[in-house]
């Protein structure tokens, strides 16, 4: 960052003070690449990890482990962003969704192909079987399966082809996925239910807030500050 | 690619002696000259150091100390032994957390010494006995056994312990004595877990009077040579190789001989997933784990689960006539 004292004199035509339009692109872009650096952090550190042979005993499971719950992480970080948006009656949260998602996605991805190489040594009857018997796994796969097409489609030239219409109904897999996922985590734990039941309850939360009247009133605060900001500094 | 270093010691696990062994050895040698007509009567001198003070440390940091006078014995998987690192930390102990980390992190506020061991019910002569007395009048034996969790992970540990029938036996258990019920100590205020409300406290579980005089169930006492470190059960636990992990309880406090089956904590938990017998089966499905195959701690591809854990040749028998997938 420069750092030129603003003598007010200096403002000529060639170098002219960035518009507000321009200041917000800059801002999305800078949080875009906090977003980037911190959603790939767990992933450096589980390399790292492994390359220092610090998972443990069983290194499968904590590899799996990790990429399970920092997808789930991620796909509720994701649906956080749209009551962030009313709350704070600003778009540019937004901006930030489909980095979150495909990077949510990618963990899911890592997490899936850890069991399916590893676990079930890529023996379609053996992953089969899994999702026929057991509830959990159910769960888990239908979760992967419904962001699938969330990930294909997440390019702009998609969401182009599409129509916003069909593009965000289509999107809306989003609220599934997630609930499976909180499931899969629920059914999978033996005995203690304590983690798994707080990411249950935050994708509870922010479902709710999605009810017509909770987000209505989630808006009307996010415009309330909005006009607030935008008055002029009245009386001291 | 994940390479796991075993450890930086080029010699495998397998090729060592246990350094108990070693030592018993060692120490028969030098005894040798007073005991030599024991010795020459039995020739390998394998009951050599066994009667007599058995000399067991006593004191209360003991844990992790050498346990002398141990005899070989001949159940011997010969399969690469897992480490004592392996062993010692990736550990189901509910006692003291649900991770598997847990038991390794907060087993330290766990005092294993002294310890009481209560035997009751139907048996003739019920009594309260301390560590020195529970083990002194037995073999101590390193025995290498598989160890299949229901989890389908698996690990080789050398365990040391002695013969449960040959302790049970004590107690002149009577004819009514049918099952036999185990119970973990309970100590909240020294075992974190049992704050939480992760199982009922105390664990407990159960085996048939059968399974529990048969020669392979196991009391162990020491690891590798060493004494039971606190998160693998200190100071005396069960070890019944063809069931399932949970099935083999830590801690032990009490022993009752008891006629009708008793109750068990995982099945008192969740009953479709957890049988009484819970036999190693990798036949019978497990609502929650394929138990057809395993991960065996250090590999990285899972392996076939063997019938009663490869033990099917032992303990078949005891099950003869039975239906499996009923009795799980």
């Amino acid at each position: 960052m420069e750092k030129i004292p603003d003598t007010g004199a200096k403002s000529r035509p060639a170098s002219p003070m960035p518009s507000v339009a321009q200041k917000r692109e800059r801002f999305v872009s800078r949080a875009k690449i906090v977003v980037f650096v911190l959603a790939s952090l767990p992933f450096a550190a589980l390399l790292l990890r492994a390359f220092q042979g610090d998972l443990g005993a069983n290194p499968v499971e904590e590899i799996t482990h990790v990429t399970g719950e920092w997808a789930l992480r991620l796909l509720i970080v994701t649906l956080m962003i749209t009551p962030l948006r009313h709350l704070i009656g600003a778009v540019w949260p937004t901006r930030l969704r489909r980095m979150l998602g495909l990077f949510a996605f990618f963990y899911l991805l890592m997490h899936f192909l850890t069991y399916a190489i590893l676990d079930a040594s890529l023996d379609p009857a053996y992953i089969v079987q899994d999702v026929i018997d057991r509830l959990y796994i159910t769960a888990g796969f239908a979760a992967f399966l419904m962001l699938i097409p969330l990930a294909i489609t997440s390019t702009n030239a998609m969401v182009r082809r599409m129509g916003p219409v069909r593009w965000r109904r289509l999107h809306r897999l989003a609220y599934p996925a997630a609930i499976a996922g909180a499931l899969h985590f629920l059914w999978l734990v033996k005995a203690d239910k304590g983690e798994p039941l707080i990411y249950a309850s935050i994708l509870a939360l922010l479902l709710v807030a999605r009810l017509p009247p909770l987000s209505r009133r989630l808006q009307a605060l996010g415009n309330l500050r909005k006009t607030r900001l935008a008055a002029p500094k009245a009386t001291p | 690619m994940l390479i796991r270093k075993r450890s930086s010691n080029p010699v495998l696990p397998s090729e060592i002696t246990p350094q108990a062994v070693f030592e018993s050895r060692r120490k028969f040698l030098q005894g040798s000259a007073s005991i030599a007509g024991i010795a020459a009567g039995t020739g390998l001198g394998l009951l050599a150091p066994v009667r007599g003070e058995a000399a067991i440390a006593v004191d209360p940091e003991a844990t992790g100390k050498d346990i002398e006078s141990v005899v070989e014995s001949a159940w011997r998987v010969d399969e690469e032994l897992n480490s004592w690192s392996d062993i010692t930390t990736y550990n189901n102990f509910y006692e003291f957390g649900t991770d598997k980390g847990d038991p390794a992190r907060y087993a330290d506020e766990f005092t294993p010494l002294p310890w009481t061991l209560e035997v009751g019910g139907e048996c003739e002569k019920p009594g309260r006995i301390g560590y020195e007395e529970i083990i002194a009048p037995h073999r101590i034996e390193e025995r290498i056994y598989r160890l299949r969790c229901v989890e389908a992970w698996s690990m080789v540990v050398p365990w040391v312990g002695i013969s449960l029938g040959d302790l049970l036996n004590r107690f002149a258990p009577t004819s009514k004595a049918k099952y036999v019920a185990f119970r973990t100590v309970h100590r909240p205020e020294e075992m974190r877990g049992q704050r939480g409300g992760s199982l009922s406290w105390p664990y407990i579980e159960g085996l048939r009077i059968d399974e529990a005089m048969h020669p392979m169930t196991l009391l162990a006492i020491g690891i590798y040579g060493k004494m039971i470190p606190n998160q693998n059960g200190a100071p005396i636990r069960l070890v019944v190789p063809w069931k399932y992990g949970f099935k083999s309880i830590k801690s032990i406090a009490s022993i009752e001989f008891v006629e009708k089956q008793p109750d068990t904590s995982w099945n008192l938990a969740a009953s479709r997933e957890y049988g009484f017998y819970s036999n190693v089966n990798p036949e019978v499905n497990h609502p929650r784990w394929s138990q057809a195959r395993e991960r065996r701690i250090g590999e990285f591809f899972k392996r076939d689960t063997l019938m009663f854990n490869g033990y099917a040749e032992e303990v078949g028998a005891l099950y003869a006539g039975m239906d499996l997938a009923k009795n799980y």
